[in-house]
Formats: C-alpha cells, sequence, structure tokens
C-alpha cells in the first residue's frame, strides 16, 4: 500500500493543530530573521561598517620630505635621503647559521652582537641597526628572513662637512632640526606630514582613495646667503691660522655691504655632521654669533666716528697723549707706542688709548651709550639664529668715567662677532647700519643712517691708513685692492678680571676702500706666542678678503704692485 | 509584458556589466596612477642623491687640491689679471 493511496482515500486525516504549529514556527522564524536584520542595520551598523572596512580600508601616513638647504648658487648643503633601518621582533626570529653569519655582515655587526640583541625574547621590537643604506637593506630583505622587517626613514647629509657645521646645525635621528639653521628654519624645512584613507585589495595593493585626511605638505627648500666657495676658503684659512697660533679656536664673518648678506660664517674647531660620534660643546659653539668677547681696540672707530659726528673734532685735530699713561680713579691707560701727541688719524692708526679715550671723555656719556645701543651693541641680532648673543652694554648711568674712558678702546663692554661685523657697515656705505640676513636676498637693505656720508667717509680713509705702514695692521693689505680696517688685542676676561696671558686678537676691515663691498671679521681666542691682531688676524682677512674680491670679480682700484711690508714690527696697539 | 521585461532585463544585464568594466579600469588607471606618484617621488630622492653627490665632487676644497696638486694649477698673479667692466648698453 502507498502513502499516495491513502491520502487518495481519505483514510488518515492528519489533525489541523499540527499544520498550524509549522505555520507559527515558520513566521516565528521569519519574525526572527527580520528583528536580526533590523538590530544589525539599525542599532549595531556603525560597528559594523567599522568592522567591514577595517578589512580593506586602510589609513596611509603621507611622509613629508625634509626641504633642502643650499647656498646662494643653489650648490646643495643639507639634502635628506632615505635610509632603511631594520628591526626585529625577537620571539620570531629563526636563523640558520648561514644565515646568521650574512645578516650579520649585512648589518656591519659581529654575529655575538647580532645574537646579543635577538637574546630578548620577552621584547617585541629591537632596532637591528638605523639609518643602514638603502641597497644593503634591500639585500636584507632578499635574504627573506621570517621576523625582520624593514622601515623607512630619513637621513640628513651635509656634503661641506665641518665646513658649514656650525652655521646649518643638524637633525636627530627622526630628521628633526636639533641646532643651528637647521632649527631656527624647522617650521618651514620640516613640512608636514599627511594621511589618506585607502581601500587595498587581497594582496595590498592600494586600488581606490577614498578620501584624504590632511595632504602631505614638503618641507621648503632654503636658500641661504652663503657662498660655499668663500665659505670653505674662509674656513680653511682661519683652520690653518688657529693651527699656526695654537689658537684654542678662532671665527670669522664675511659680509656683501650692499645686500647685509652673510656670504661666510667660519668656526674653528669644527666637527663633521655627518659622523657625530665623539662631539663636544667647544665644536658646536657658533662663535661668531653666541659668543662674546671684548671687542678691544676693534671698537676705536666708532669713538672716533662719534666724535667727529659731534663736530668738535676733525681728522687733523691734535690729541695730547703725553706721556703715554693716564690714571684716571686708580687705574692707569697705557699706549704702547707712547707719542706726545697724535692726530685724530694717527689715535686710530697708532692705536692710542689714551687718545680715543679722551675723546670719549669729551662727550656726554649719553651720547656715546645711545651710539653704541643704535649700532646694535648689548641687542640681539635679528638673524633668526638661535642663541643669539645680545652682548653686554651696561646702562650710561651706572659708568664711572674710567669705565667711559676704557669703553672707547672697547673693554668694558662685549659684543659677538657678527654685532662687530654689522657696526663697521655705516663706514662701508654712507653712514647707515644694514640689517644683516642668513637668508639670499638680491635687494639692496636700508638701515639706520647712524653718521653722516663724511664721517663715514673720514673714518673709512683712517681705518685705510691703519693699514698702511706705520699703522698697526699692514699685514691686512692685499695686491690689487685698497683694503682699511683695525686690528685688536684684548687681554681675555676671566673669573671677573683679565687675564694677563690670554688675548684675543682681531680685525676687522672693509674692502675695496673706493666702492667697499665686502666686510670682514677674524677672531682668534688665545693665540700662543704672538697674539696681536696685527700678526696674527690681519693675514687672515688678507688672505679670505684677496680670495673674495676674486670670487666676486670685483675691479680692481689699486695698482698692481708687490707689497712692501714694513721693515722691523709694525706698531701695536695697547692691550 | 513578458518582451518589455527580456528588454529591461538585458538593459540592465548590459548596464551591470559596464559599471563592473568601469571600476575595473577606474581601479587599473588608479594604479596606474599610484606608481607615477611613486616614481615621481622615486626621481625625487634620486635627485637629491645626485644633488648630494654633485655638491661633495664639487666641493671647493676638493677642487682646489686637485687643480693645485694633481693639474698643477695656481691662481694667476693679480698683474696677469684683467677685469673687463660689463657693458650694459649692450
Amino acid at each position: 500500500m502507498t502513502a499516495g493511496s491513502i491520502a487518495a482515500r481519505g483514510l488518515v486525516r492528519l489533525p489541523v493543530w499540527r499544520a498550524r504549529i509549522v505555520l507559527l514556527a515558520l513566521i516565528g522564524a521569519f519574525a526572527a530573521l527580520t528583528a536580526r536584520a533590523l538590530y544589525l542595520q539599525a542599532v549595531r551598523t556603525d560597528f559594523l561598517q567599522e568592522k567591514g572596512d577595517a578589512r580593506y580600508s586602510r589609513v596611509l601616513e603621507m611622509p613629508a620630505t625634509r626641504g633642502r638647504i643650499m647656498d646662494r648658487y643653489g650648490e646643495a648643503l643639507a639634502v635628506s635621503t632615505p635610509v632603511k633601518s631594520i628591526w626585529a621582533i625577537p620571539a620570531d626570529v629563526q636563523l640558520k647559521s648561514a644565515q646568521r653569519k650574512s645578516l650579520a655582515r649585512l648589518l656591519g655587526v659581529s654575529a655575538r652582537e647580532l645574537d646579543r640583541k635577538l637574546a630578548e625574547p620577552e621584547r617585541d621590537f629591537v632596532y637591528l641597526r638605523r639609518q643602514l643604506e638603502p641597497e644593503t637593506a634591500e639585500a636584507i630583505a632578499r635574504l627573506g628572513l621570517p621576523g625582520i622587517y624593514e622601515q623607512r626613514e630619513y637621513r640628513r647629509y651635509y656634503p661641506a662637512g665641518e665646513v658649514t657645521a656650525q652655521l646649518l646645525g643638524f637633525t636627530d635621528v627622526e630628521d628633526v632640526g636639533q641646532e643651528g639653521l637647521e632649527l631656527a628654519y624647522e617650521q618651514s624645512l620640516g613640512g608636514t606630514r599627511g594621511s589618506r584613507r585607502v581601500i587595498k585589495d587581497r594582496l595590498g595593493h592600494v586600488v581606490e582613495d577614498v578620501q584624504s585626511i590632511r595632504a602631505a605638505q614638503d618641507g621648503v627648500d632654503l636658500t641661504l646667503s652663503i657662498d660655499s666657495k668663500i665659505q670653505s676658503i674662509a674656513f680653511a684659512a682661519l683652520k690653518a691660522a688657529v693651527e699656526r697660533h695654537r689658537a684654542k679656536a678662532g671665527a670669522l664673518v664675511a659680509l656683501a655691504v650692499q645686500t647685509g648678506e652673510v656670504l661666510a660664517l667660519a668656526n674653528v674647531p669644527s666637527y663633521n655632521p655627518n659622523n657625530r660620534a665623539q662631539l663636544s660643546g667647544a665644536e658646536l659653539r657658533n662663535r661668531v654669533i653666541t659668543d662674546l668677547f671684548e671687542p678691544g681696540s676693534t671698537l676705536k672707530p666708532f669713538t672716533i666716528a662719534l666724535a667727529l659726528e659731534s663736530g668738535k673734532v676733525t681728522p687733523q685735530t691734535i690729541v695730547a697723549t703725553a706721556p703715554g699713561r693716564m690714571t684716571l680713579a686708580h687705574y692707569t691707560i697705557r699706549d704702547v707706542h707712547p707719542a706726545a701727541a697724535l692726530s685724530v688719524t694717527q689715535v686710530l692708526q697708532k692705536s692710542s688709548n689714551i687718545g680715543a679715550a679722551k675723546l670719549a671723555l669729551a662727550m656726554p656719556r649719553e651720547a656715546l651709550w645711545d651710539f653704541y645701543d643704535r649700532l646694535g651693541f648689548g641687542r640681539a641680532p635679528q638673524l633668526g639664529f638661535p642663541g643669539a648673543a645680545a652682548g653686554r652694554l651696561r646702562p650710561f648711568r651706572s659708568w664711572r668715567p674710567i669705565e667711559q674712558a676704557t669703553m672707547a678702546y672697547g673693554h668694558g663692554i662685549s659684543v659677538s662677532l657678527i654685532q662687530l661685523a654689522r657696526a663697521y657697515t655705516i663706514f662701508a656705505g654712507d653712514g647707515e647700519l644694514v640689517p644683516l640676513t642668513l637668508v639670499k636676498s638680491e635687494l639692496a637693505a636700508h638701515g639706520e643712517k647712524l653718521v653722516s656720508a663724511g664721517t663715514a667717509r673720514a673714518v673709512r680713509a683712517m681705518l685705510e691708513a691703519a693699514v698702511q705702514p706705520g699703522g698697526t695692521g699692514p699685514r691686512a693689505r692685499i695686491v690689487g685692492w685698497r683694503v682699511a680696517g683695525k686690528t685688536g688685542t684684548a687681554h681675555k676676561q676671566e673669573n671677573g678680571g683679565y687675564a694677563a696671558d690670554k688675548y684675543i686678537a682681531s680685525f676687522v676691515g672693509l674692502a675695496p676702500v673706493s666702492a667697499p663691498r665686502v666686510i670682514i671679521a677674524v677672531m682668534l681666542d688665545e693665540p700662543a706666542g704672538d697674539y696681536y691682531g696685527g700678526s696674527v688676524a690681519a693675514p687672515v682677512f688678507a688672505e679670505v678678503m684677496q680670495a673674495t674680491l676674486r670670487l666676486l670679480g670685483v675691479p680692481h682700484d689699486a695698482p698692481l704692485e708687490p707689497l712692501e711690508q714694513p721693515a722691523g714690527d709694525a706698531p701695536r696697539e695697547s692691550t | 509584458m513578458a518582451k518589455l521585461n527580456l528588454l529591461l532585463l538585458a538593459v540592465l544585464v548590459a548596464c551591470a556589466l559596464g559599471l563592473v568594466t568601469s571600476q575595473h579600469k577606474a581601479r587599473k588607471l588608479f594604479s596606474a596612477l599610484e606608481r607615477e606618484h611613486e616614481h615621481a617621488r622615486e626621481l625625487d630622492v634620486e635627485y637629491g642623491r645626485l644633488q648630494l653627490e654633485a655638491s661633495t665632487w664639487g666641493q671647493h676644497s676638493r677642487v682646489a687640491r686637485i687643480a693645485a696638486g694633481t693639474l698643477g694649477l695656481r691662481v694667476p698673479d693679480a698683474r696677469r689679471v684683467r677685469l673687463l667692466a660689463r657693458d650694459n648698453a649692450q
């Protein structure tokens, strides 16, 4: 008997409630499904969407490249280039002995050192080597070792090395500026990293850009006012002089007169910014900008300029300097070469302390203070360089006559070399104090006019006389161009007093005198043996100035005859 | 009625295929764009490296050393140098 036949004959009657139960069960199941769907779609949709996105959408970091630093002609001085850092998850690393050997060789470490780094299974992140050449990193990647990964980083290279070290500064391992211009211009050089959301396929390729969260902004290149050729010559000359005179340190700065641009800025001792393993504070210092010293006689031209400006004296006015000694309140000012009387020109030429002191004492102290203040002494120069020193210029109310006198020849006041060089711009032009810049600017700079054009020319003529035979700095002269400048020799300050046998020798000068283009200031700290500015610093000035004028193509303004050095010793300035 | 439905179905299928194709094309173009971006980045890095190299080889101290040492060149005596003023009128 078949089921069909039973149904056909209506023999079996199934109870109705069974059909109802099935129907109810089906309705219940559908209701449950609908409720679940509603719950998922309406209540948990955000969470689920997020989980779904997480399977294929990624946020990518967009690194920003650090801007390059270039000299005025576009020569690269600092460039960031990608390097790889190799890191490992120690627990995941399983190395065969051959693999271990080749990895250690590529990393440039011994196999034992590598083992030591990998022997810390509880750590889950170990740098094996940071900042490796991309080629080496690729070779490591080719080994295909488990648990070893690479990470892209940037490293900064400085092709000029020690020549520009203190000026440029350096960046840390994350390529963030730490010193010098790298720090000063961090904002614009660094740029900002961006990020964007993308969709990735199964193989990890980016297939679609969903949205740009933040566009990456590459750092802006920085073009400096530095001329790398002059910089290189200046550094070499300074380094040679520091070695020859066994000095503790040296500094040099060269300025373009019309634009106020810094053409060269050199410091010795220096360091190699590409390899900073052994670095000391002395090497890091940018002495030109951050170190203060008592300038000594290099300050005399300003005293004389103010005296001329006041109209009380002319270059020919005679100042009594006999007998070469002058006592003011238990303190004696001395001249090395005592003379009965000197003209104002000769005061500068022979660098007479008494002459300068007498000129200063004839003026009110307010006028002197005001002039020094307007020259920028006691105020940090607006260079944007970190740690620029302000110098020390005491308020005139606390000056005693002796201080007013010593300040006339550069004692009791401290300045940085760049402040001193900048102050000389009033003699190079027609009395204008030019604002300085470390960034290239083609425009002529205009500054505050401090003295009349006549005074500026008169002092320039005196400064030219000071480097002629009979002056204190004949070794500053060069063949083909007229130069003008002033030597300085000062006792070094130590523990609140002056050290008897430690000196700072300096020279500040400009050329060519007929139409000045360049100012160079040189300073040597604690030269051993000969310590006079005229014999230690002036030759460095001459060497660098000659090369600079030649490189800039400045027309000659002096006959091209070999220079005759005066027989015997040149007059020396008093300290 | 059935004919219209069939026609609409055919249009729908065609549209769907078109969408898939254009999506595929878009992704291909996008990945090409990505590759070019990457290439541009690589070229920029390369440029930086070449600048670095040029600057390293062209260091004034190195040029001066080779000029003076290997080639035996020297700065001419100032008397043998004649400076010509540039004529701005021309």
